[in-house]
């Protein structure tokens, strides 16, 4: 471990409270609370050891066993030492997380996404709204619960001249694909079968 | 095929006017039916609809390589100036919208080819939450080129495909 990680640890640990912080493959982790989270992401960004003025990411990760459904994964970039941060922070399915759009305005969009793909509320975001899904989609399409075809889809509709959405009806089964015989064929799961 | 004009004798002058118009110089007959063919398919301009990967092999066919433009068809921005919508790219619920929207934009006769395996039938997003399973739940296709995505060699045979579907369907009105 270089100097730099133990001058950046060591900073850390001493002006915020964390959790944890350690270096995990050339890559300085820290994990925190989300209570202080917004005073890390601040102290690091001005801080003289650390230095990281680029947020690169912001992530959703979703462990439906865990009583904390939701990581939300932030990673930074420091110029001036050439190294990068990330900075975990656990989150229950009804919980929400500071906004750190006021630190670094790039998390406006990174969040959004966040808030439209696992539903992880923001507060004192300015515009928490969906972001990529279509328009009036329900459900958060990242979550381990949601289904992998989703719940509706569309079709012109040449009698009301309009696109309608209708529930899923798939006209192609699921496939499973045995990679490890190429002799066989493919074996198709029809209806019973593939419960 | 030109030939020489020969007219019974008559004493219109009118009539003797156009015998000289055209004693020398030659004319060409046709059917209407080949002269429209022969228009329609002539000058396919096609409407960019590049959705993903797919939009850049329709980029190459407009390039010197393949060069589509001797086939009379060039690329235009809009809707309105079009004949034929190329769908190429996989074709997102949010976007279906506006690909119809653009779509009911073109004037008669249009055509559609659809171009890759998303188009087609949803291809590697098949199974998606987001993505339209065949862009022909939207807007009907003339034709399905296949491949993920297809070569410009594959477009453009497409596109020849549709040229020779326009001279066999044989009516004016579409």
């Amino acid at each position: 471990m270089s100097d730099k990680f133990e001058r950046a640890i060591a900073s850390i640990k001493k002006n915020c409270d964390v959790i944890e912080a350690f270096d995990q493959l050339d890559q300085l982790q820290v994990l925190v609370s989300p209570e202080n989270l917004v005073h890390l992401v601040d102290f690091v960004k001005n801080d003289e050891s650390c230095q990281f003025r680029q947020l690169t990411d912001v992530a959703g990760v979703d462990f439906p066993e865990r009583a904390n459904r939701f990581d939300v994964i932030y990673h930074f970039l420091s110029f001036k030492w050439n190294f990068r941060l990330r900075i975990k922070t656990e989150i229950n399915e009804n919980g929400s997380l500071p906004s750190i759009c006021s630190i670094f305005p790039a998390a406006n969009w990174f969040e959004r996404e966040a808030f439209d793909m696992y539903g992880i509320q923001f507060t004192d975001h300015p515009d928490l709204r969906r972001i990529l899904t279509d328009y009036g989609f329900e459900g958060y399409p990242l979550r381990k619960d949601f289904p992998l075809t989703g719940n509706i889809e569309i079709r012109y509709d040449e009698m009301d001249k309009k696109i309608v959405y209708e529930p899923v009806k798939l006209q192609q089964d699921f496939r499973s694909f045995d990679i490890q015989s190429p002799w066989e064929g493919t074996k198709y799961l029809k209806g019973e079968e593939s419960k | 095929m030109a030939i020489n004009m020969q007219i019974e004798e008559h004493n219109d002058p009118e009539l003797e006017k156009l015998k000289e118009l055209y004693a020398d110089k030659g004319f060409v007959v046709t059917s209407i039916n080949n002269l429209i063919n022969w228009a329609r398919t002539g000058s396919l301009h096609w409407m960019t609809f590049g959705l993903a990967c797919c939009a850049v092999e329709m980029m190459h066919v407009g390039t010197p390589r393949y060069d589509v433009e001797r086939f009379g068809a060039a690329p235009r921005a809009s809707p309105r100036h079009a004949d034929v919508l190329i769908v190429a790219g996989t074709l997102t619920n949010k976007m279906a919208v506006a690909l119809r929207k653009a779509y009911d934009q073109m004037p008669e006769p249009r055509y559609v080819i659809s171009m890759g395996s998303c188009a087609n039938g949803g291809g590697y997003y098949h199974y998606s939450y987001s993505v339209v399973r065949g862009c022909d739940r939207i807007i009907p296709v003339d034709v399905y080129v296949p491949g993920c995505p297809p070569t410009a060699e594959g477009l453009l045979y497409g596109l020849l495909q549709l040229q020779k579907k326009i001279r066999r369907e044989g009516n004016i009105k579409r």
